[in-house]
């Protein structure tokens, strides 16, 4: 394990090198370009060193294209909404980019919506855009408006742990009472239970387990999850 | 920087219906307050007092100035508070919110106007030398209910600042440095604690004690309550909101008798432990 700091110097090489979050690559005015960190975290690269990202833990979010987050209409200016989607600027989403909507029939969102959607662009120069269907099938594919529900901010590595689909939060969760979820890579956690009481429960729970906060495993959160009463 | 959105409508809707049914999101009741946790740094009068993840840091120090003439006979206490952007990015500098008045205003009337510090003792030689107490506040982070925290700061702050001795010989003032004399505590007439309600439009939810930032936000109006364990009233500030009934307050009132009583014990219990643990004489 190899912790960097911005601006360091990271020993990524390879014929086919991919660089993932966190890692920049500059050229040299002499010589051969290299590659620095720009956030702070642990350096991780793949099995064949092809594949080099940095693992850290942050809470602002910043835009890249095709992640999925979890967005609040701010605004509608002409014919595209604002949407906040934790970063440092707003987003922008075409009123067209939602499966099936047409001049004449757009998906009615008010100030306040809720939307899971997908970073089309983003630019460091640019304002992030967002569409709300998959960029292959133009289908929905559960993008779109949540309705009801409740969302949950947390840090950015808890959302990458709820993701990955071995985490032991939602199946251990899922095993008590049937919830619906939808992860943004944003810091955005959309929860929805036929209970509010479970719900709550949700929300504490990965508030628990957010290593941000509470920091607790699993023998810890299912002692945690006994007095909870759900 | 834009202003943070408001509370998305699955957010606002979920918050009533849930409170309707007295479900507060942190697992709190109605009338539960946030554990305080109060650590003391190096210096005294260095406190930093948190309320979930709502963390108030209070710093006290006393230099000697002449009085003005319109009070030779009483000390200064000033009491500068600054909300950053550091606490949330809803606040920007030198731009003070509303709230930021607010909270700048209650602080004064909780901490100075309801004379918790006895300002005769802080007189050192009449009308040439009296000691100025400079209480700063910084709020560290927002996460609500951010006067309760940091009025408690400040009081628990006063209460822990000891001045250094000062000897009168004549005209002549001796400072004396703590390692030579044990310095002195301020002399506290008594020390008002300030609590925070909120209230919702719909008159089937109850009021709710130490409002988490969502509930705060969301509430339609504040009420706060200065009280300290002795049931003497300091402060009611009400700034606009729903209207409430003589014997709402009344009820409200005698729920913040309570929870002042409580917050003394762990208030003194604090400074007692904080005390054992520090050596401030030199000998």
């Amino acid at each position: 394990m190899s912790l960097v700091l911005p601006g360091e110097h990271v020993p990524a090489q390879h014929v086919n090198l991919k660089l993932g979050p966190g890692l920049l690559q500059i050229s040299a005015a002499s010589g051969e370009p290299t590659i620095i960190a720009t956030r702070a975290g642990e350096v991780k690269h793949s099995a064949n060193r092809n594949k080099w990202w940095i693992e850290g833990n942050s809470r602002r979010y910043v835009p890249a294209p095709q992640e999925s987050v979890i967005g609040v209409v701010v605004a509608r200016s002409g014919e595209n909404w604002r949407v906040d989607i934790g970063a440092a600027h707003m987003a922008s989403l075409d009123g067209l980019a939602f499966e099936g909507a047409t001049k004449r029939n757009r998906p009615n969102l008010k100030v306040g919506s809720l939307l899971y959607a997908r970073v089309s662009l983003a630019h460091k120069d640019m304002e992030p855009e967002l569409e709300c269907f998959d960029a292959q099938t133009r289908k929905a594919e559960g993008f779109g408006e949540l309705k009801g529900g409740f969302l949950v901010t947390c840090s950015l590595k808890m959302c990458r742990m709820l993701l990955d689909p071995k985490h032991f939060l939602f199946p251990l969760l899922g095993s008590r009472f049937p919830l619906e979820t939808a992860v943004g890579i944003n810091g955005r956690v959309w929860i929805n239970c036929k209970e509010p009481r479970q719900t709550i429960a949700v929300a504490r729970c990965i508030e628990a387990v957010d290593p941000d906060g509470g920091g607790m495993d699993e023998l810890a959160l299912k002692k945690f999850l006994g007095t909870l009463d759900v | 920087m834009p202003r943070p959105p408001s509370p998305s409508i699955p957010e606002k809707e979920f918050v009533y219906g849930a409170l309707k049914q007295s479900l507060r999101l942190d697992g709190r009741s109605m009338l539960e307050m946030r554990t305080p946790a109060l650590s003391f740094g190096p210096e005294l009068g260095w406190v930093e007092c948190s309320l979930g993840k709502t963390r108030v840091l209070a710093q006290i120090d006393a230099k000697m100035v002449k009085p003005p003439p319109e009070r030779p006979l009483e000390g200064i206490i000033t009491i500068h508070s600054e909300l950053s952007s550091m606490a949330s990015n809803e606040y920007e500098l030198g731009r003070p919110s509303d709230q930021e008045v607010t909270i700048t205003r209650m602080l004064d009337k909780v901490l100075r106007r309801s004379d918790a510090v006895d300002k005769e003792s802080l007189c050192v030689l009449a009308g040439q030398r009296v000691w100025h107490i400079r209480l700063t506040i910084h709020v560290l982070s927002d996460s609500g209910n951010m006067l309760d925290c940091a009025c408690l700061a400040g009081i628990v702050a006063l209460k822990h600042f000891r001045r250094p001795e000062v000897e009168v010989v004549g005209d002549e003032i001796t400072i004396h440095h703590p390692s030579e004399r044990a310095p002195m505590p301020l002399s506290m007439h008594h020390t008002p604690y300030c609590f925070t309600f909120a209230f919702f439009p719909d008159p089937a939810t109850p009021p709710l004690l130490d409002p988490s930032h969502l509930e705060e936000t969301l509430s339609a109006g504040l009420l706060s309550v200065a009280l300290n364990a002795q049931r003497e009233l300091c402060v009611v500030q009400k700034a606009g909101g729903v209207p409430l009934s003589p014997e709402d307050v009344l009820r409200i009132i005698d729920v913040a008798v309570q929870k002042a009583k409580e917050l003394d014990k762990i208030v003194e219990h604090a400074l007692q432990e904080d005390w054992a643990g520090r050596n401030v004489e030199v000998r």
